[in-house]
């Protein structure tokens, strides 16, 4: 696995609904094995973005490439193909309400691995057992709290050894251990299957410790302004804007 | 913000506020004072404005003086004139104003109004509005049809085997059409054959014609009323709960994280729907054709003084297996409609919960409106075949 291998490509992404633009000309790229964070003010369409790579919502214009293949051309089989090294945990945990913890995680290893349900079973057990729910298999997401229905959402989206993890905003909801224990695991993901992670967050302390590349979106002028390490951008971002957020608007002291 | 301010402010005796509107010709100073609180309503800034809109006022200047305590009727006045000045191009000089409350009129206006959002394109003339109504209908119908026809690939998926969904939802939906309907379906075809035997009766009994009461009450039931009943009781139980469920699975990403994982909405979770509802309609409208009879039964005994045994060889006379099958084949029917309509408006509800319970209306509205129009076609065209 060469460490510089591009993995996913965005190129000139516009994200337009109706007549709202949300960002315009977006362009980066994510290496093979990187955490990767998009970062942004609330509302600057970070989210949207997320849905746009993961296939949710066809861009207004621009292409999103995996390995060099246009997601968006490829036939709906393909696409599914591609889809399927996927790992997404959803903001709110987006759990099947209608399923137990381990029957979520079960689904997708159900639809696309020939194991015997005894063997789902077990593998649901240990996946769960990873994000510290131990125990709960038998729980509805209705039964839980909102932080451990967020662990099980990454329990699913961890499922199927995924090649790519998407996080809509991880720690949003959890408490401080929490929070550090996933991204602890997301270092581990990382190092031991060489995961390439995607997220979305504002967390800064979180952004520091994990992320070795990022993006920054800026909901004035709609469109990508800074990309880079998050110390770099911190230290020598050219927009004071950047460096403001993440030094909580610190240095400059611009936002109060 | 402002805790001393607010001691004062539950005081018992406190003075009313005071403001005090001077101008020289070029700056206009407003004293401000007393005590400021909504239980006095909010103060009105049309003499600042109309202070302001003497020509060749430049400045404002804003002091506060006495001030015994101020809650946000003081900031929403502030900020109010801030907005005012900017309009006219006055400068808004706070400098002699307590520095909390300068602050909290700076954080109010600190970020500007977002104004290039969809939200405050407000069509203003009534025509606007028309075309706007016009556009949004449109669009709902598009979406309608867009939603028939990827249930339409589903239904080929499912035919060739290759749609995927659990069983054991289609299960969960047989229970909650079937066996908790009983006690709704019971009483509401009860009720209808009853009332069917007593405008029949009244009717009937001019001619002494009573007899052809079973006549009357076996094939409304068998032909129309037990099947669009029952299609009503299902459009309004089952239905809304199928447009509440998938509503709420859409509000809560539930359906993205479907769509995600190369799994089809529509096979998993409208197909087994439809499937339970097809299945069973069919048995609710049978049963509901037997409890409507009996209804029948019980007001022809009792007040035409016919028999049981009179009745029921008249209704076998009078209903022959084409109008049960008539009747049948409108249950299925109603069946795959109500499901429909339910799952369409669940699909495509929006992400709140005001969402939800405007798609769960929207479903019931809609699956009624369905029954009764796909009644009349049916109506016309067993007419046409003279069925």
């Amino acid at each position: 696995m060469s460490a510089d291998r591009i993995r996913i490509r965005v190129e000139r992404l516009d994200m337009i609904f109706g007549s709202y633009v949300v960002q315009r000309g977006v362009d980066f790229e994510v290496r093979q094995g990187a955490i990767f964070v998009i970062m942004g003010a609330s509302g600057c369409g970070k989210s949207t973005l997320l849905k746009h790579m993961i296939g949710l919502v066809r861009p207004a214009a621009g292409r999103v490439l995996y390995d060099e293949e246009s997601y968006w051309e490829a036939t709906e089989r393909r696409r599914a193909e591609i889809g399927q090294r996927f790992g997404i945990l959803f903001q709110s945990g987006a759990l099947w309400s209608s399923m137990t913890l381990a029957e979520n995680v079960a689904l997708p290893l159900s639809l696309y691995t020939g194991l015997s349900s005894q063997e789902i079973t077990t593998l649901a057990a240990y996946k769960l057992s990873l994000v510290g729910l131990r125990g709960f298999e038998d729980f509805y997401p209705s039964e839980i709290s909102g932080g451990m229905r967020k662990r099980a959402g990454l329990a699913r989206a961890m499922a199927l050894d995924p090649d790519i993890l998407f996080f809509d905003e991880p720690s949003a909801g959890l408490d401080p251990l929490s929070s550090r224990r996933l991204d602890r695991l997301m270092l581990e993901l990382r190092d031991n299957l060489g995961t390439t992670i995607v997220m979305v967050t504002h967390e800064l302390a979180s952004i520091f410790d994990v992320a070795d590349d990022s993006v920054f979106l800026d909901a004035d002028s709609k469109t990508l302004i800074a990309r880079g390490s998050p110390q770099e951008l911190r230290d020598h971002c050219e927009h004071a804007k950047v460096r403001a957020f993440l030094r909580r608007g610190g240095e400059d002291g611009e936002n109060p | 913000m402002n805790p001393p301010a607010a001691r004062k402010n539950s005081a018992l005796a406190r003075s009313a506020r005071r403001l005090e509107i001077e101008s020289d010709g070029a700056t206009v100073r407003l004293t401000l004072g007393g005590a400021w609180s909504l239980k006095d309503g909010l103060a009105d800034t049309g003499p600042i404005g109309r202070a302001l809109a003497v020509e060749g006022i430049e400045a404002l200047k804003a002091i506060t003086d006495g001030l015994e305590g101020s809650d946000s009727s003081l900031g929403v006045y502030l900020a109010t004139i801030h907005d005012l000045c900017a309009q006219r191009g006055v400068r808004f000089d706070l400098t002699g104003v307590e520095p909390g409350l300068a602050k909290l009129v700076g954080l109010a206006r600190a970020v500007p109004e977002q104004t290039d959002t969809d939200h405050n394109k407000d069509p203003r003339s009534r025509l606007e509005q028309v075309g706007h109504r016009t556009i949004a209908a449109l669009r709902q119908f598009d979406g309608d049809i867009r939603f028939l026809g990827e249930l339409t690939l589903s239904v080929g998926r499912l035919l060739t085997g290759q749609a995927r969904f659990r069983w054991r939802d289609v299960r969960e939906a047989l229970e909650d059409c079937g066996p908790r309907s009983i006690v709704i379906v019971s009483v509401i075809s009860a009720l209808i054959g009853m009332i069917l035997a007593f405008i029949g009766a009244v009717q009937l009994r001019k001619f002494g014609a009573g007899i052809y009461i079973a006549d009357l009450v076996g094939l409304a039931m068998s032909r129309e009323m037990a099947a669009v009943m029952t299609g009503i009781v299902i459009a309004g139980k089952t239905g809304a709960s199928f447009a509440a469920r998938l509503g709420t699975m859409q509000a809560q990403e539930e359906i993205d994280a479907l769509t995600t994982l190369g799994l089809s909405p529509i096979d998993f979770l409208v197909l087994p729907r439809m499937i339970a509802l097809a299945l069973m309609m069919p048995l609710l409208y049978l049963y509901a054709c037997g409890i409507g009879l009996t209804g029948g039964v019980l007001v022809s005994t009792t007040v035409l003084d016919l028999t049981v045994g009179q009745y029921w060889h008249q209704t076998l006379y009078a209903v022959g297996l084409k109008h049960f099958i008539i009747g049948l084949s409108k249950s299925v029917v109603f069946g795959v409609l109500v499901a429909l309509a339910g799952c369409m408006r669940g699909i495509q509800c929006g992400r709140s919960a005001a969402a939800v319970g405007e798609a769960t209306t929207s479903a019931v509205v809609t699956g009624i409106l369905y029954i009764i129009i796909t009644d009349a076609v049916f109506a016309v065209l067993l007419e046409v075949f003279g069925l």
